[in-house]
């Protein structure tokens, strides 16, 4: 049993922290959530040359980069394309994106349709025919951002181009800014059917759950730094506030959250990436502990800052609604319960 | 990173496992699930056994009767014990604090007297850190130890000390300068329970049972060379008793919690007071899939503390984490156990439930938030010695 990561892998993980502190401090972050196109489209080309998007990292190394990513809120599809899509990609997808070329995300979801990626071509009504597609699929994470869209029809996967088709493209005001949902409306819209089949999206989400997980425990760790330098300066009543109790607990329970949530985040990225038997239980649980872990923690920081952190100024509203997509992504914590007590109880 | 056993951890497993088989015998897992009380000479025959057998002590030196095995061996110690429901060693105490503490500060002596037969559970270890008037304020001791020729003469009372009725040897803190400040004004005694003047009384917890004792100390007299480290440092040989306490304790958790998960999953299935199989309820399934996430992420985050403990030698502070989260899940499991059972709850013998199992297993988890460091102790020690926030105090 070994449960630390490689030296390889945290050197990975110094670098990327390098990377992510120069490029993205947190004014860059506001700036660029709160820009019409919602990142620097540079961006993707120096993760290419860093090889965040080489497609010999496994699950492990994804997991330390998603971490970091959290932690920074890097604004860039790389969970979409990475996590999300990367068990789906064809040699053509997997090519262009190691290229830092192409930026690929996942439609499944559709209005009185699916809403969960597995089984979602089950009562799909997006359908294909002599190379094109037509349907309407919602909630597409970084749509905006995707050079390339694989969609869910009811017959298998295909890749559509969106950044050929613009058109099919319409974006809706999201919370988390920096991971924005969109509309993909297809009408007879040329698309190219994938060697994957439908039973690779399993695959797929459980990869997704496990690297966002990972990055949940990112925006945790950001959250308790927050409210633990702050409540290292600030004063009140002529005492640092960290040094009251009620203030104090607020900051321990959610160091005790973070570790949690890291301990069953790594477990399932270990799972994932060794096709363990426990990876669907390991990757609920991990769902259960990270994500709710990481709203929990968001909220403490929230709290511990006072009226500051309720403004839209500071920082912390971006890592808490980026906490609530990944709480909201694939059935929050009461669905992942359910699954799991499916399996202990049976 | 690899959460699996390695081909040694998983031949140390499966002999583990067959012996523990062997020698429990095939009407152990099988047993009543509550019966009996502590029998002090069974348990110390069962301690005997794993000592002959190497199983106690797998990760100390070998050179002090240990197994010189790395840190992942005593997990898996823990977890195959608590798979088929093995009893315990029976110097839990000494195993766990008083050991790891004459490693680390006694002399050579001290070693070659104490260690052999804390391991065989020939000799019995308790605790004497916390006072009447000083349980979480340890720096606050006012036990009395003044040298006299070549004797500490050992004045004072000590409370909820586990096993001191059968215990052979204490881990004693006593004060020996009054006029030092408080924590440098502090020694660590090792203090034979058979001397004179020393005097145990069981203390009768909410559950009814003794489990916890006061000693009395009256003119105790104790040679002077059974002191761990010099006058005056017993607050830092104290703090490596602590750390031992609340990291490897972890493990043990970990392996009770999981049986009690088990113990709870079999209640749920079964037909309630109403009649009704709690199992089939969303909330019920709700609340115990809650507890097995708990489990699980305690587990892994022993085994990440593990780690640690496996480079330094010495626990982290992150063990605070597990015992602070440990007793918050056990007292939620057994309050569910608590809703399941109804008024039949109430019954502790024949006609309850388990024959009052869980009666007794839920007023027992309101001390697992008490003792080994209240929880509002931890939460100050995470606040300030792992996050870095200023002290409250």
């Amino acid at each position: 049993m070994d449960f630390a990561f490689s030296d390889e892998q945290e050197l990975l993980r110094a670098s990327a922290k390098d990377y992510l502190a120069d490029r993205f401090p947190a004014a860059r972050i506001v700036e660029l959530a709160d820009s019409d196109a919602g990142w620097d489209s540079n961006t993707w080309k120096e993760l290419a040359d860093l090889g965040w998007l080489d497609p010999e990292l496994g699950a492990l190394e994804h997991a330390v980069l998603a971490e970091e990513s959290g932690y920074t809120l890097l604004p860039a599809p790389w969970w979409s394309t990475i996590g999300l899509c990367g068990a789906l990609l064809d040699s053509e997808l997997r090519d262009g994106v190691a290229a830092g070329e192409r930026r690929v995300s996942l439609a499944w979801a559709e209005t009185d349709g699916p809403s969960s990626i597995s089984g979602a071509a089950n009562d799909s009504a997006t359908s294909a025919e002599h190379g094109t597609i037509t349907g309407t699929k919602v909630q597409v994470p970084d749509l905006g951002l995707a050079t390339d869209v694989i969609v869910v029809a009811n017959d298998g996967l295909y890749a559509v181009d969106v950044a050929a088709n613009p058109e099919t493209v319409i974006m809706r005001s999201t919370i988390d800014r920096t991971r924005r949902l969109g509309e993909l409306v297809l009408s007879g819209t040329p698309a190219r059917k994938l060697d994957a089949g439908l039973d690779a999206l399993a695959t797929a989400r459980r990869n997704a759950l496990a690297l966002l997980a990972c990055e949940s425990v990112g925006v945790a760790q950001r959250a308790l730094d927050e409210a633990a330098s702050y409540t290292k300066e600030r004063q009140q009543f002529g005492r640092i506030i960290g040094t009251y109790q009620g203030v104090s607990h607020r900051v321990s329970n959610t160091f005790v959250a973070l570790q949690l949530a890291r301990s069953m985040a790594y477990w399932a990225a270990w799972a994932v990436s060794a096709g363990s038997d426990d990876a669907e239980a390991a990757v609920s649980g991990a769902k259960v502990s990270a994500g709710e872990g990481a709203v929990f923690a968001c909220e403490q920081s929230i709290q511990a800052h006072g009226g500051i952190g309720f403004t839209w100024e500071h920082i912390l509203h971006r890592y808490y609604k980026r906490a609530q997509w990944n709480n909201g992504f694939e059935g929050s914590g009461r669905q992942h319960r359910a699954a799991i007590a499916d399996k202990i109880l049976a | 990173m690899d959460f699996r056993d390695t081909a040694d951890e998983a031949e140390f497993r499966g002999t583990l496992r067959r012996w523990l088989e062997t020698t429990l015998g095939p009407d152990w897992v099988s047993r009543p699930t509550f019966g009996g009380g502590f029998n002090e000479a069974e348990s110390k025959a069962w301690s005997k056994q794993l000592y002959d057998a190497g199983y106690v002590g797998l990760t100390w030196p070998k050179e002090y009767g240990g197994g010189g095995a790395p840190h992942t061996y005593q997990g898996i110690f823990l977890e195959e014990s608590a798979r088929i429901g093995a009893p315990a060693h029976v110097g839990g105490i000494g195993l766990g604090m008083a050991g790891p503490t004459i490693i680390a500060w006694g002399t050579d002596e001290q070693k070659k007297r104490y260690l052999a037969p804390l391991l065989s559970g020939e000799e019995v270890w308790c605790q004497g850190f916390s006072e009447p008037g000083s349980g979480s304020d340890m720096g606050a001791a006012k036990t009395r130890a003044v040298l006299d020729g070549d004797e500490w003469v050992v004045n004072g009372q000590k409370v909820w000390s586990s096993w001191a009725h059968i215990a052979d040897w204490c881990i004693l803190v006593v004060r020996t300068d009054p006029d030092a400040e408080k924590h440098r004004g502090l020694s660590y005694l090792l203090v034979d329970m058979h001397s004179p003047g020393v005097e145990v009384r069981p203390l009768k917890q909410i559950t009814g049972d003794p489990e916890f004792n006061e000693i009395f100390f009256t003119d105790v007299r104790v040679p002077r060379e059974s002191m761990l480290g010099q006058p005056g440092e017993g607050w830092n040989v104290a703090m490596t008793t602590l750390l031992h306490e609340r990291g490897t304790l972890g493990f043990s958790l970990t392996a009770g919690l999981e049986q009690s998960l088990n113990q709870i999953i079999k209640l749920a299935k079964q037909p309630g007071p109403d009649g009704q199989i709690a199992a089939d309820d969303p909330v019920v399934r709700d609340q115990i899939a809650q507890l097995w996430v708990d489990l699980q992420a305690l587990r892994f985050t022993n085994y990440r503390s593990l780690t640690a403990l496996q480079k330094t030698g010495v626990p982290g502070p992150e063990g605070s984490v597990a015992k602070l989260h440990w007793s918050e899940t056990n007292q939620r499991l057994t309050s569910l156990a608590q809703q399941l059972n109804g008024l039949a709850h109430q019954l502790d013998a024949e006609g309850g439930v388990w024959d009052g199992y869980w009666a007794y297993q839920q007023l027992r988890s309101r001390g697992n938030t008490i003792e080994a460091g209240t929880s509002e102790i931890l939460r100050n020690i995470i606040a300030e010695r792992v996050v870095g926030l200023p002290k409250s105090r």
